[in-house]
């Protein structure tokens, strides 16, 4: 599956800006670190957790709880998998009984993802809270979820596909929208 | 009526014959063989581009019946014998009851005459009940006609009994097929002992089985002075034992089936069991021995050792199936494919391993294309590629391993005794 | 990871089959699998709606108790069948039960078995997923694999490791599908046996082969230590427990010549006093009990993907 890219909507340097605004929407809200725990969902997801905890460590003086979820256990969609499912490890080295949770994901699309993400924290323990970060919100939404804080809502057609690029793991930061060739595929 | 069989490539070793020629026949027999004999003399078949020789015979054939009719019988075994070539079969005694009394043989004649699309030789058994324990009245089978005594699916163990049975060979003149496997070292196995049955974690069976026994018979058909002829040659160490032997002027003739040449041990990996016989199928160094020992005539014949079994037999595990493969219809295909193709036998050295020379070893009027003899005749269509599938199987069971092979030979008309009994698509078929 | 289909196979019938990639592929999967089991709620809905049979041939308490908790860990429905093994075999063909099981529409079958290929023949006339759990000589995949689980736990990585299989070599299927694991992984594999229990050609799968305890130890990362079956063909070498522990048993003192952080496995269940001592069996080196609990790991693992296969393939 080919994609041809038609738009970039970040760049570095506002993909680093928004994860900032975000950060200080985060103390805002909840005022003081304590019992914050900064989840993100695996792959992503998690790296965008870190720089949020890194900041969030700047504006408060002291490093919140991070962890990472791999959800792929969770998924609804094994029958209509196309491609290999490859399950790493979750990283989450504390008890979240009564924590704040923040679950951090790049992309909310379907909303499927982040009702996989629940299930799995849920099997973990019992948050005080959970409240959602993410870097893109595209709409089409499937499933009754929504985001407390969102990096930048990018309307767009089911034609489309929104590639948010990672300097940890793809070489660079950036948010794309591409056109899919492939027809029928479910990504979110 | 007579038939005219024309212009065909006519290999008879026999009267070292290869050449393009025409075939008269009458009344059953060969009235003349020449170029360009009169194109009215009877019904003509075009043999335009294709060889002809004379019929072929299996020495060793399981044809079941009596008893498991339900794996074949002497019609269904006798079609797939025409099927591929061949006018004469030998078969063995394995059968429920086993051929070992003068009148089990007299009903399966009756079966014979009746049933049978070709002609069947009868080969008696060995011991009574094919137990390893006591001889059979050899000249009473011997007066209803066998050609032949073998125990073939067990060794002979008893080396007295066998030395005693050799004896008794000679005087009856009967032949005697011997299968050597030492049941000892043999034991629970089901494939070759050797890499691949370490492999996949199965008993093997130890080549010494077969050729300590190889060894041990010659010696004892040496001191009886009496032929012996080994079937189902599988190992190098077998076809070295038996080229000493015959060097030595010792009466030992041999015959080997396509799988040993056509197949290793490898093949079993995936536990088809359409690949488990005995003798098992041995390594490359023993394909190439077999290959060798054909050339050079240490071999003397081609014998399918034809072993039909059900699928419900078959379809199990490794260790549970019977041993054995069917083998009458993929004879010529493989032989042409794996020798003539690539050199290792001339036409006329295959016709002699399929035909002439079987023929000789059981001492019956077949084999030849002699003025006079007998009009056993197939007509092949030797250079076509085709593909061996399951559906074309005429045999009642399916057992075979090379459903799916691409082969070159087929056997596309056969005459017996001077009847058509199967041609080719143009006239007909059986 | 690439998105490529790494693991596209319905079956796992043994690691000869496998891949150096595939085999490092399940290994991966089962160390987040291994986290799972480390949660207070050691289950996830991977393979909730899945129904999966035991079919064991052979009786077996342990590897059935594994996979079936490793099942049921993945939230998949779990039968047990244990099919009376006998010498005469009355019933059902091996096929015949495959194709009812298959009706009932179980997705995977663990199939235990004491004839070797019957997982092959079986994989071939089902639709269901065939996990072999041991057939015969043959192999027994996931104990490998779990067995590799376990050395890469405790010595980071298997390329270039000497490990030593001490035991019945020629009988016994976690030698033969340790060897092809660890082969492929890059390891150094020397086999033990007295002479008559080293199976002929035993050398072209890569291994070194010896019939000298002391040889077999000397320099060795890792030994496992298979079960001495005497009830069975390991007889025909050993008439006599004690010879066997005298010259083969791994003892504190054969251990003190070894290099000291050597790891020593068994596959259970030990015999106490013959392949090693009890000493040994609960000594510092021995890893016999993690392997266990590393078991559930890797066979779920094994289970989620076969099944993932199996339903990508349709």
């Amino acid at each position: 599956m080919t994609l041809k890219e038609k738009a970039r909507i970040l760049d570095k340097s506002s993909m680093d800006k928004t994860l900032e605004r975000i950060a200080h929407e985060i103390i805002e809200h909840f005022k003081s670190i304590d019992d914050i725990a900064i989840i993100g969902i695996k792959t992503r997801g998690a790296y965008l957790a870190e720089r949020l905890a890194v900041k969030l460590e700047h504006l408060a003086g002291k490093r919140p709880l991070v962890g990472a979820l791999d959800i792929t256990l969770y998924r609804d969609d094994l029958t209509q998998a196309s491609e290999q499912p490859v399950v790493h490890a979750t990283e989450i080295g504390f008890a979240i009984d009564g924590k704040r949770v923040v679950l951090v994901d790049d992309v909310l699309f379907t909303g499927r993802t982040i009702r996989c993400a629940l299930d799995a924290l849920i099997d973990f323990g019992r948050p005080a809270q959970i409240q959602l970060a993410v870097l893109v919100d595209r709409g089409h939404r499937e499933l009754p979820i929504r985001a407390d804080y969102v990096g930048k809502n990018v309307p767009t057609s089911l034609k489309e596909t929104v590639e948010v690029r990672i300097e940890e793991s793809d070489g660079k930061d950036e948010v794309v929208v591409c056109d899919k060739e492939a027809q029928g595929m479910i990504t979110r | 009526m007579k038939h005219l069989i024309r212009n065909g490539r006519v290999v008879d070793p026999a009267n070292k014959i290869d050449e393009i020629s025409d075939i008269l026949i009458s009344g059953g027999r060969i009235e003349a063989v020449g170029k360009a004999l009169d194109e009215k003399a009877g019904k003509t078949i075009d043999a335009k581009g294709m060889i002809v020789a004379p019929g072929f015979v299996d020495m060793h054939v399981h044809l079941r019946e009596p008893g498991r009719e339900d794996k074949e019988t002497v019609r269904t075994g006798t079609r797939s014998a025409i099927r591929g070539g061949f006018t004469t079969v030998a078969c063995m005694p394995n059968t429920e009851p086993a051929l070992d009394n003068p009148d089990i043989i007299k009903a399966l004649k009756e079966i014979i005459k009746k049933d049978a699309l070709c002609k069947v030789a009868i080969v008696g058994a060995i011991t009574i009940g094919r137990d390893g324990k006591a001889l059979v009245d050899i000249e009473a089978l011997k007066r209803e006609g066998v050609v032949a005594l073998s125990d073939d699916g067990y060794g002979l163990q008893d080396g007295d009994l066998m030395l005693a049975a050799l004896k008794g060979c000679k005087k009856s003149l009967l032949l005697l097929m011997d299968h050597c496997e030492d049941k000892a070292l043999a034991g629970k196995g089901v494939m070759n002992k050797g890499f691949v049955s370490t492999k996949m974690g199965l008993r093997g069976i130890p080549r010494e089985a077969e050729f300590t026994f190889v060894e041990r018979d010659i010696e004892l058909a040496k001191k009886a002075q009496c032929p012996i002829h080994i079937a189902h040659v599988s190992c190098k160490e077998s076809v070295e034992i038996i080229r000493k032997a015959k060097k030595a002027g010792i009466p030992v003739t041999a015959e080997t089936a396509p799988h040993y040449f056509a197949l290793t041990d490898e093949c079993c990996a995936t536990y088809d069991t359409n690949t488990k016989m005995n003798p098992p199928l041995r390594t490359a160094a023993d394909v190439e021995a077999i290959k060798e020992g054909l050339a050079d005539g240490t071999i003397d014949a081609i014998a399918t050792d034809h072993a039909p079994h059900t699928d419900s037999e078959k379809d199990v595990e490794f260790d549970f199936a019977p041993f054995g493969i069917i083998g009458l219809e993929t004879a010529l295909g493989l032989s042409v494919t794996e020798l003539v193709d690539k050199k290792i036998l001339s036409w006329s050295a295959l016709i002699s391993k399929l035909s002439t020379n079987p023929a000789k070893i059981l001492g019956i009027e077949a084999g030849n294309l002699s003025k006079g003899s007998v009009a056993d005749i197939v007509i092949i269509e030797a250079d076509k590629k085709y593909t061996y599938t399951g559906d074309s199987i005429v045999s009642r069971s399916k057992n075979s391993p090379f459903i799916g092979w691409q082969l070159k030979g087929r056997a596309v008309s056969v005459f017996v005794e001077g009847r058509p009994v199967m041609l080719d698509e143009e006239y007909g078929r059986v | 990871m690439s998105q490529k289909m790494v693991w596209a196979k319905k079956d796992l019938l043994g690691l000869e089959y496998l891949s150096r990639e595939e085999i490092e592929f399940i290994l991966y999967t089962a160390s987040s699998f291994k986290e799972v089991t480390t949660r207070q709620i050691k289950k996830v809905p991977a393979l909730r709606g899945k129904t999966v049979v035991n079919l064991f041939y052979e009786p077996s308490t342990r590897t059935r108790m594994s996979f079936e908790l490793a099942a049921k860990r993945l939230s998949a429905d779990v039968i047990n069948m244990a099919v009376e093994a006998s010498s005469v075999r009355k019933g059902e063909t091996l096929i015949d039960t495959g194709r009812n099981i298959e009706a009932l529409k179980i997705d995977i079958i663990v199939m235990r078995h004491d004839h070797s290929g019957a997982p092959n023949i079986l994989a071939r006339n089902v639709r269901s997923s065939v996990v072999n759990a041991g057939d015969g000589w043959h192999e027994h995949p996931t104990q490998a694999l779990l067995d590799m689980f376990t050395l890469k736990e405790k010595l980071g990585t298997i390329e270039g490791l000497k490990v030593s299989i001490i035991g019945d070599i020629a009988h016994s299927r976690v030698a033969r599908s340790n060897i092809w694991g660890l082969t492929k992984l890059g390891a150094k594999v020397t086999v033990c046996a007295p002479p008559m229990l080293i199976p002929e050609g035993i050398e072209k799968m890569g291994v070194r082969t010896t019939s000298d305890i002391a040889e077999a130890l000397d320099g060795a990362d890792a030994i496992n230590v298979l079960r001495m079956q005497f009830e069975r063909d390991s007889a025909v070498a050993f008439p006599s427990r004690m010879e066997y522990f005298k010259q083969y048993g791994i003892t504190a003192e054969r251990l003190a010549k070894c290099k000291k952080d050597i790891v020593v496995m068994h596959p259970g269940p030990i015999n106490r006093g013959i392949e090693m001592s009890s000493e040994v069996a609960d000594g510092g080196n021995s890893v016999i009990l993690e392997q266990v609990t590393n078991g559930i790991a890797v066979r779920m693992a094994v289970l989620y993907l076969v099944a993932h296969a199996k339903e990508a393939a349709k």
